[in-house]
């Protein structure tokens, strides 16, 4: 294809999302778009699959049955939201295989986040609270992105998380209602996930490296900073009504602004912990890699059996 | 979603590649929502036979009770349209507008017709 075939296509592309049309797999797409689409999908499911290990962790010790079928349920979606983001990120031409590949090799990231230990169940509450919370912020805007399967796989992911985010709350509500030890443990969470809850959202705009791109292509439609105040605007009350208080000596309600302005960030934390020195950067990738290792023979009998099924259903057919 | 697959070829090979390095292949779901509804397409999952791909499906698609029935497909079953050829494919029904009611020239007095 001559270079002005190509510009014209792109126009043509561009408009397209322009009107709101959905782009489907096998329709023509610049090469930028899908590869940003790759990387974008790909790190999504990567941060749902590793988001388990640190739930994972409490299951065996949830106090009761029932905060234990809730977690376990949780964790279940997770898994179940990795899987639709890996499907519709296969439609790009990538292989599972690859995929779990870039995600094993540490070539591609997940949310930094994951990175952080879960000690205490009030970790649980704080999670299905903030973080929970916050991939919400993140996620809704997406079920209107410019790729089809992407927009569908996140109107499922969206409709299952709010659950997700309610067990959450419902469980720092019971502890800050509970004994001072239980409040305290709340408010020692709440402590801990709070500023890296804001991290998720983003770099600064200023620092954003995709953001005019992303935005064009409906794969972001606010900005990393626009995202963070409506979080804090919409969190902030929900601690008051917990009777926590967020660590955060700067935060202070702007009347003008009709918003709460905050504290700095620590973005050298943010930028150590994406380069994997996190506290649980590689205690994460060992256990992913792990089950992963672990698991091979069972793959193997798995279609070795599904192999022999069907050289018998054949010979009976002979 | 080797339906929604951007490059045929491009997947029958990876497909090629699964057998040999005993890779799961992929499947398409179905789920029937509710009886007097039809099966729509769900998404896909890996599965190694078509027991398991009901089983993984039923985990996947239905653990909220979206569904009251499942087929699944193994992907490379599935022949799909090109949407290079969609002018081809679907322009003819465009100027044939004597399909629609609305052709059809009435007076006002002919109600509901």
């Amino acid at each position: 294809m001559s270079e002005e075939q190509i510009k014209y296509l792109e126009k043509q592309f561009e408009e397209r999302i322009a009107r709101d049309e959905k782009i489907e797999p096998k329709d023509w797409m610049p090469e930028k778009y899908r590869k940003t689409h790759i990387r974008q999908i790909s790190q999504h499911a990567h941060s749902e699959v590793v988001g388990m290990l640190p739930e994972g962790n409490w299951i065996t010790r949830a106090p009761s049955l029932r905060r234990k079928v809730a977690l376990l349920a949780k964790v279940q979606d997770e898994a179940g939201h990795g899987l639709y983001l890996y499907s519709a990120c296969e439609t790009l031409g990538i292989s599972r295989d690859e995929l779990y590949e870039q995600l094993h090799s540490g070539k591609a990231k997940y949310s930094s986040i994951f990175n952080y230990p879960t000690i205490t169940w009030a970790d649980m509450g704080a999670i299905g609270w903030l973080v929970d919370g916050a991939a919400i912020i993140n996620q809704v805007p997406l079920c209107n992105t410019s790729f089809g399967p992407y927009a569908r796989a996140m109107v499922r992911v969206c409709k299952e998380e709010s659950f997700h985010q309610r067990q959450g709350y419902e469980i720092m509500l019971k502890l800050s209602n509970g004994t001072p030890e239980q409040k305290d443990m709340a408010q020692d969470a709440l402590n801990r996930w709070w500023w890296p809850s804001l991290m998720m959202l983003g770099p600064t705009d200023a620092e954003s490296v995709h953001t005019e791109q992303s935005m064009k292509w409906k794969l972001k439609r606010k900005s990393n900073d626009d995202l963070r105040q409506q979080f804090i605007d919409q969190t902030v009350p929900q601690a008051d009504i917990l009777g926590l208080s967020i660590p955060d000596p700067d935060l202070k309600w702007n009347e003008e602004k009709g918003s709460y302005d905050f504290g700095e960030i620590d973005w050298d934390e943010f930028w150590q912990v994406v380069k994997g020195h996190g506290p649980m950067n590689k205690e994460r990738m060992k256990a992913r890699v792990g089950a992963w290792e672990r698991g091979e023979w069972v793959r193997d009998a798995a279609m070795a059996y599904a192999e022999k099924q069907q050289e018998r259903k054949e010979k009976q057919v002979v | 979603m080797i339906l929604e697959s951007t490059n045929n070829n491009q997947q029958s090979t990876i497909n090629n590649n699964m057998s040999k390095t005993k890779n799961w292949p992929l499947w398409e779901i179905f789920v029937r929502s509710k009886n007097g509804l039809e099966h729509r397409h769900f998404g896909s999952l890996h599965a190694a036979d078509a027991d398991m791909a009901l089983e993984n499906a039923r985990d996947v698609y239905t653990r909220r009770n979206e569904g009251v029935s499942i087929w699944v497909v193994e992907s490379k079953n599935i022949t799909a349209s090109n949407p290079e050829h969609n002018g081809e494919m679907f322009e003819p029904a465009q100027d044939k507008v004597y399909r629609h009611p609305t052709f059809y020239e009435l007076p006002d007095e002919v109600k509901h017709m």
